[in-house]
């Protein structure tokens, strides 16, 4: 199917989310949608799919203008979409799911499970995407109830497919295998709208690269142009990807793990035996696929989950399974992995947040009594040399960018004396620009002789930022290498391979 | 990012812009008139007149003034009963005589609005901290044994006396807040559940104290305790012979406002209650201890609960009986419907109070009055708090445009 937009404009008050953008989609075309945060992107892609109305401007499927007042109007003219976030019931099989809302019935209503497996796999087997239509969602990886959410849309008859940030929940291997189908199925003739930042990705399987930035698109490029390029177009200035740092000058173990055991919510261990050395004045990256213990382990050490047996030692203190103030106020700076349940509250404002563990201290409080003066000194402040771009430190942190609010957190933690700083998945979800300032930031920490705990999914990530890199398989470490080692061998230690 | 032409700021753009007051002032709109369709409704005259408009030509204008007539008298009388006459203030300005009368009005709203101002106040801080202390009207219950005791059974002079009577009041309430406050923090159990069990318990136990030599009035045999001590009692403002019933406690009250404003948004212990009401997950991580927040709100809840019960014993009652489980309808249950009318703020719930208290006090003279039964009254400030917790469904009528997206609501539903 052939999709051209002409003029979408969409405002949000005196806030333009669109504006005038025109794009054409052949058919059997992979088009990348590629932008920052907040540029845009996912308000094209929701008037697109008849979730919002545009102010301004016409969609023509096949060059016919159409109308949508509803997403279903967009399902029954073969447009299907694929979210961010899962729109599954995980109690269901996968059957269930794909058929839900138009399930094939027997007399008196009743479901017929047969024909909606046989469809199923039908489906499956026409496009190449293997699952178990019996399997319950819940039990699936990631990667497969995406696969699902494909199918879904294909059952629909979908010849317009919109991934909207597919990549961001999955592993490596499942994000290869991902960008398999989506060459299988453009080869089919659908044409595929897929939307990311990920500069890696559109060069890989783009066919087309749409830049937009600021609710305007900025060009369109074919995926032969090189990353730096793609990354000045999105961002709108020269961004260095590389991160430069000096030679490692690694002093005395800050944070010391001894065979750390750790459980989960399941009360499942997930953490066997980790014993781990950060030094000051080094970056210790922890690599592993997500699930492998890693969040659990971050959550020790904080003080949010018990240590079952080992023992935590931070700058020569014992802090194992001490409160998390004690561990705060022993030094521990920690950006965590769910940043907006763990390190915000997003309704207050900046500068509450910005004192979030710290605003009984002087001279944020004396006596019992807040000293808001201070407070927002101290917003002010930190907003600057940090670069937190908010209108008033009093906003609501809820109304910053993702990459802003990780800065808020960042100025908090950094902002306070400390003996060891630990950054659990530091720049996921992050644009290229806060990516870049992040990665700066916790380079000039490590400069300055703090002892860095870095964990993160990503790989590049990891070898870019890493002085040594501890990989984590199945709650235990598979080894601990120097970031010269290649890609290959590195994956073959997550995948929990180990050196013959 | 990109403007688009910036709207200029008219009277229209402001109203047009949400603002909780604003939505709040909308409610009571909406309130007062569906109020009056309920009037309308219900007043045989009024129908009368309406079902025979097609009688005559001009029967649909005598329809209108019926309808006028009798919705403009029960509301004249609403704001008669609760506010006063506005010739009775011009006649006491100009003669200087009369002024109990005209301020009796007033006077009795404010008696009213006392002690829901300290136990709303107290519901207020717990709903800011994510808890639902349902349980105020038990703890308010425990206050006021604890403080008819204090006031009946020890004798003393009235400098210490009275102090001590508030005192005790404050700790009936804090053992009322402290059990739904240990249960939750040690043993998960939820607030929600204790505290509104514990009402009836609480509620048998004030019968038990006041039907048994505990408490009971001597040579009585009905539900009524002992009575309070002169030196215990909150004196009326301006003294017995004046009639009018606003007591000291209206300085209690003022007092336990200012504190729950400097508590809330001044002290490091009020952010820590905010943060954690806010996202308990982040608190958490703060080094916050979720456990001693627990138990320091329902501490601080039930506290106020406990002084909004002994302060009505003390300045209003005197002695306590098992008619203050539903006689005052319970001013702990009022006190969750003020809280979130006043947005758990304690500025709105001022103004909460206030209102409940006039509609209340303003309905008896409706009643009396024009025969409109007490229960408008009711319907009113039940419609009012409908929208209040509805905004969506008011900026849906009034044609208010959002800015943000997503609702913010008072309340995030029944706890964690």
């Amino acid at each position: 199917m052939r999709v051209e937009l002409r003029g979408i404009t969409k405002r949000f008050g005196s806030f333009t989310a669109n504006d005038a953008i025109d794009l054409i989609v052949e058919p059997g075309q992979i088009h990348c949608l590629l932008g920052e945060n907040g540029a845009g992107k996912s308000t094209l892609m929701n008037i697109v799919f008849g979730l919002m109305r545009a102010d301004e401007g016409e969609i023509l499927l096949d060059n016919q203008p159409v109308r949508f007042s509803n997403s279903g109007d967009a399902v029954r003219r073969g447009i299907g979409m694929v979210h961010q976030h899962f729109m599954l019931v995980p109690v269901f099989s996968v059957a269930e799911n794909v058929v839900l809302g138009f399930e094939p019935t027997k007399s008196l209503g009743r479901l017929d499970r047969r024909r909606a497996h046989s469809e199923i796999r039908a489906l499956s087997e026409k496009f190449g995407l293997e699952v178990d239509p019996e399997a319950l969602v819940e039990n699936l990886p990631v990667g497969l109830q995406q696969r699902v959410e494909i199918l879904k849309a294909l059952s629909h008859d979908a010849e317009l497919l919109i991934l909207d940030e597919p990549t961001a929940v999955l592993t490596p291997q499942e994000i290869d295998s991902l960008m398999d189908i989506m060459r299988s199925l453009a080869d089919d003739g659908k044409s595929i709208l897929f939307i990311t930042h990920k500069l890696k990705e559109v060069r890989a399987v783009g066919d087309v690269i749409t830049v937009i930035r600021q609710g305007k698109i900025i060009d369109s490029v074919p995926p032969t142009r090189s990353e730096g390029e793609l990354a000045s177009l999105m961002v709108g200035r020269d961004v260095n990807l590389k991160v430069t740092k000096e030679a490692v000058h690694a002093g005395d173990p800050v944070l010391e793990l001894r065979d750390v055991v750790v459980r989960d919510d399941r009360g499942i261990t997930v953490v066997k035996g980790v014993s781990l050395d950060v030094r000051s004045g080094e970056i210790l990256a922890i690599a592993g696929v997500q699930g492998n213990g890693q969040t659990e382990l971050v959550e020790a050490i904080a003080g949010l989950r018990r240590v079952e047996s080992g023992t935590i030692t931070l700058g020569g203190r014992d802090v194992t399974n001490r409160t998390p103030r004690q561990i705060l106020d022993a030094g521990l700076g920690h950006v965590p992995e769910d940043r907006q349940r763990d390190g915000l509250v997003l309704s207050m404002s900046v500068e509450d947040n910005l004192v979030l563990n710290t605003s009984r201290r002087a001279p944020f409080a004396r006596r019992g009594t807040r000293n808001l003066a201070a407070v927002t000194a101290n917003a002010e402040e930190l907003a600057q040399r940090f670069d937190v771009r908010t209108t008033s430190v009093k906003s609501p942190t809820g109304s910053l960018s993702g990459g802003n609010q990780q800065k808020v957190i960042v100025a908090r933690e950094l902002s306070r004396p400390l003996t060891c700083f630990i950054a659990a998945q530091p720049t996921r979800g992050l644009d290229v620009g806060s990516i870049e300032y992040v990665h700066r930031q916790i380079v000039e920490q490590r400069n300055g002789g703090l002892g860095v705990l870095i964990v993160s999914s990503e790989l590049d990530e990891v070898l870019a930022l890493g002085d040594r890199i501890a990989v984590l398989f199945d709650g235990g470490v598979m080894g601990v290498v120097e970031p010269t080692m290649s890609r290959e061998e590195i994956g073959m230690l997550m995948a929990g391979v180990g050196p013959s | 990012m990109t403007t688009a032409e910036a709207p200029r700021r008219t009277w229209w753009t402001r109203y047009t812009s949400q603002s909780p007051s604003l939505l709040t002032f909308f409610a009571l709109v909406l309130g007062f008139l569906i109020g009056a369709i309920v009037i309308i409704a219900t007043t045989p005259a009024v129908l009368d007149a309406w079902r025979h408009i097609f009688h005559s030509p001009t029967a649909i204008f005598s329809a209108l003034k019926i309808t006028w007539d009798n919705v403009s008298a029960a509301y004249r009388s609403l704001f008669v009963g609760s506010i006063g006459d506005p010739r009775s203030f011009v006649h006491s300005f100009t003669t200087g005589k009369g002024w109990d009368t005209t301020m009796t009005p007033i006077s009795e709203t404010l008696t009213y609005a006392t002690p829901l101002v300290i136990a709303s106040v107290g519901v207020g801080i717990a709903f800011q901290t994510g808890l639902f202390n349902i349980g105020a009207n038990g703890q308010a219950i425990l206050g006021g044994i604890v403080g008819v005791w204090a006031g009946s059974m020890l004798h003393m002079t009235s400098v210490i006396h009275l102090p001590l009577t508030l005192v005790a009041g404050v700790l009936g309430g804090i053992v009322g807040g402290l059990i739904p406050g240990i249960l939750k923090a040690y043993a998960g159990a939820h607030e929600v559940i204790v505290t509104l069990m514990l009402n009836y318990i609480i509620a048998f136990f004030l019968l038990y104290v006041v039907l048994s030599t505990a408490l009971q009035q001597p040579g009585q045999s009905n539900d009524i305790s002992r009575t309070i001590d002169h030196s215990a009692i909150l004196q009326p403002l301006f003294g017995t012979s004046s009639g009018l019933r606003v007591s000291y406690g209206i300085f209690v009250a003022a007092a336990v406002v200012i504190f729950a404003w400097w508590f809330l948004n001044r002290s490091t212990l009020g952010f820590d209650f905010r943060v954690t009401g806010a996202n308990p997950f982040a608190a958490r991580a703060s080094g916050i201890n979720p456990k001693a927040v627990i138990i320091l709100v329902f501490v601080i809840s039930g506290g106020l609960a406990g002084l909004a019960g002994e302060v009505q014993m003390a300045s209003t009652n005197h002695y306590i009986d098992g008619g203050f489980l539903i006689g005052n309808a319970g001013i702990g249950f009022t006190a969750i419907t003020v809280a979130l009318l006043g947005r758990n703020r304690p500025g709105g719930i001022v103004w909460g109070s206030l209102l409940f208290a006039a509609l209340g006090v303003g309905g008896r003279t409706m009643q009396a009055m024009t025969g409109i039964p007490l229960d408008l009254a009711t319907v009113i400030q039940s419609i009012v708090v409908l929208f209040v917790a509805t905004p969506v469904l008011v900026k849906e009528i009034f044609h208010l445009r959002t800015q943000a997206q997503g609702v913010q609501l008072a309340t995030k539903g029944w706890g964690q």
